[in-house]
């Protein structure tokens, strides 16, 4: 057994090294979060900074599931806004308690006396929490066991996955009771909190940064175990992992109901932190803008769709103030030159470098690809 | 290739029948019918433990479908019976835990992950949610023996997709090595590779197949004269032969397929002398 030895050795080093790295860049990112963005951001911009934060929350599980899993997820606004309206469902009702009224102000106007029997549960903060943990996951584990065991995949699912996002939203227009195309807003209340308070607001901040650092660390003991592996293998040659012994649907499940619950945590925290949750955060559109982000920051990585979504949402800001109309231009061409031309985004961009320095270097140890393997194409 | 495992006996004619095994696949009355075109017609085969079963045939003959139905890809009818247990309607997943393993004509390994995870997760069908949701730590002795059979153990974390062609398909036999497979289909294990790579191939196949049924497609005459211990002669979907290669060559019809084909083949099974060892 020569070969245990030093490969022990090397395995225990890197997991040890590998510990420390991890330590060290969470710590980096809670001080940036924690200490430093509170500090530099001016309350308006920390604010906005929080919204950024929750679309990072979503392309987490866009990268497990897409990047990881190969699902080509084109509808998380759904789960986004159900997350999102079952918060504001909750935030109306105490709102509206507080001011000694039996239904939300929307309602009022719209001449709705009783609250509706589904909105009743949510008065409730116990039942709410619960909901938006409990309700998208389960969702999208039905949605999943439908469409993968059927062995809907590719195109097809992204079309699905789209359509139905396209449809809650046509459907939220449509319902007068959650404030039709308006959407639900004007929240003056967080679990009992004012949201007119600085201190408050800033509160919810650090809410999303904890949720964001929390997040990440459940992505990365998903990418790293044993799942993590059999994940990437399913998205590689599904067929083969089949013949394995492995039902991929079961696989594929599991990484479409976490990307569900991670869309869902955010919607709930977006809601409150921008003060309003409608229909235009639901469909077709706000789907494919969470997509750009992680698609440029490299969909892959634990990190580049966290920097990715950061990063041009924060664009976003900058550009359409100046460009309104230029920057969707922009945005779309971005999207459409980083899945063109480097699919594996930002991030790759290192691995290239990376690569091209070893080329020019002679090459040194290694096993040379035999002749052959050029040709072989890897798909049974 | 390493590690010669002196101890497992060799595949030998007829399998280990009357060794203490029981373990077989018995195939009855097989068809496959693509919308009206009979692939497989009313195939039978009897493989017992310990063969090294050469599956040949011109092309178009239903060899790799013949294996696509045992392992559940095509729906098929007749029966499938592995030591007791009805195959035939099973999904994929659910035949490949019952012991059937196989490999595909162009090498399928997952190219992103390194040889040590490939093996690892061929290994792992039957993990608790409980495993997989942890990080993996090393190898299982399992793993480490596979590695040393099929001589790969040195490239332990090097990514699959860097390996040479001849070394995908050992690291898709050793995979099913660590899935636990008994009976192992291989489809074309040698198209494309060295002559030292077959030779190597072909002795790693003798070192494994005494525990195992092993089933193996494949054009390469000189490959299948050197290592089979029995042959059957698919064409146009039906066996036309069967028994020890000399016993195939000399048989007419076999003689007659592979001769009297138009385009002239080159690959001859009656060959009037033995090219092989």
């Amino acid at each position: 057994m020569r070969r245990d030895e030093p490969l022990a050795r090397r395995a225990i080093g890197t997991a040890l090294l590998g510990r420390w790295q991890t330590w060290a860049g969470f710590g980096i990112g809670a001080v940036l979060l924690f200490a430093v963005a509170p500090v530099v951001l001016s309350e308006f911009r920390l604010s906005l900074f929080a919204k950024f934060l929750c679309f990072a929350i979503v392309a987490v599980g866009i990268g497990l599931a897409w990047g990881r899993g190969g699902m080509l997820v084109l509808g998380q606004g759904v789960f986004f806004g159900l997350g999102g309206y079952m918060m504001a469902m909750h935030l109306k009702i105490a709102d509206a308690q507080i001011f000694g009224n039996d239904v939300p102000d929307f309602m009022q106007i719209a001449g709705i006396r009783e609250l509706p029997a589904y909105w009743q549960p949510f008065a409730s903060p116990a039942f709410t929490l619960l909901a938006i943990v409990v309700v998208p996951t389960a969702i999208a584990a039905a949605l999943g066991f439908g469409v993968f065991k059927r062995r809907v995949k590719g195109a097809y699912f992204a079309i699905l996955s789209q359509a139905l996002a396209a449809a809650l939203a046509i459907l939220l227009v449509g319902q007068t009771s959650l404030g039709g195309s308006n959407g639900l807003n004007r929240f003056r209340t967080f679990f009992g909190f004012t949201l007119n308070d600085p201190a408050n607001r800033r509160m919810l901040y650090f809410m999303a940064a904890a949720t964001l650092l929390l997040v990440v660390a459940v992505a990365r003991q998903l990418m790293g175990s044993r799942y993590g592996e059999l994940l990437v293998a399913v998205r590689d040659s599904e067929e083969r992992v089949r013949f394995l012994g492995y039902d991929p649907a079961n696989i594929k499940v599991v990484a479409y109901a976490v990307a569900a619950l991670f869309a869902s945590i955010a919607g709930a925290l977006f809601a409150p932190i921008v003060g309003f949750i409608a229909p235009s955060q639901v469909g077709v559109f706000p789907s494919i803008a969470f997509l750009i982000g992680v698609a440029i920051g490299g969909r892959a990585t634990l990190l580049g769709p966290v920097l990715g979504a950061i990063g041009v949402a924060w664009a976003q800001t900058l550009f359409s103030e100046r460009f309104p109309s230029e920057w969707i231009y922009a945005q779309g061409l971005l999207f459409i030159l980083v899945v063109g031309f480097f699919p594996a985004g930002l991030a790759g961009l290192g691995v290239l470098f990376a690569n091209l320095r070893r080329r020019r270097r002679p090459r040194t140890g290694g096993p040379e690809p035999h002749p052959e393997a050029e040709k072989v194409v890897a798909k049974p | 290739m390493s590690v010669e495992n002196s101890h497992s006996p060799q595949p030998v004619a007829g399998g280990n029948v009357g060794m203490g095994s029981s373990e077989y696949l018995e195939v009855r009355g097989l068809s496959v019918d693509f919308d009206g075109f009979k692939a497989v017609r009313d195939v039978d085969l009897t493989l017992f433990q310990g063969d090294l079963r050469f599956l040949i045939g011109p092309n178009g003959a239903g060899k790799t479908t013949v294996i696509d139905a045992i392992t559940g890809l095509v729906p098929a009818s007749g029966a499938v019976n592995k030591s007791g247990v009805e195959l035939l309607g099973k999904k994929v997943h659910k035949i490949a835990r019952l012991g059937v393993g196989r490999t595909f004509q162009t090498a399928s390994v997952f190219e992103k992950l390194t040889v040590l995870q490939n093996l690892d997760i061929a290994a792992g069908a039957g993990r608790s949610a409980w495993t997989l949701l942890r990080r993996r730590s090393g190898a299982t002795s399992a793993i480490d023996e596979a590695m040393d059979t099929i001589g790969l153990a040195e490239l332990a974390d090097k990514p699959a997709g860097v390996l040479a062609h001849g070394q995908k398909q050992w690291l898709e036999i050793g995979m099913l090595l660590v899935q636990n497979a008994d009976v192992l289909l291989l489809d074309e294990p040698v198209a494309g590779m060295s002559a030292e790579e077959r030779e190597q191939t072909g002795k790693l196949l003798l070192r494994i197949g005494g525990a195992r049924t092993v089933v193996v497609v494949e054009h390469d005459m000189d490959f299948m004269r050197a290592y089979a211990t029995s042959v059957t002669v698919l064409a146009r979907g039906r066996v036309i032969a069967e028994g020890s290669v000399a016993e195939v060559q000399a048989h007419p019809k076999v003689q007659e397929v592979y001769l009297g084909t138009p385009a002239g083949r080159k690959e001859t099974v009656a060959a009037p002398k033995e090219t092989g060892p």
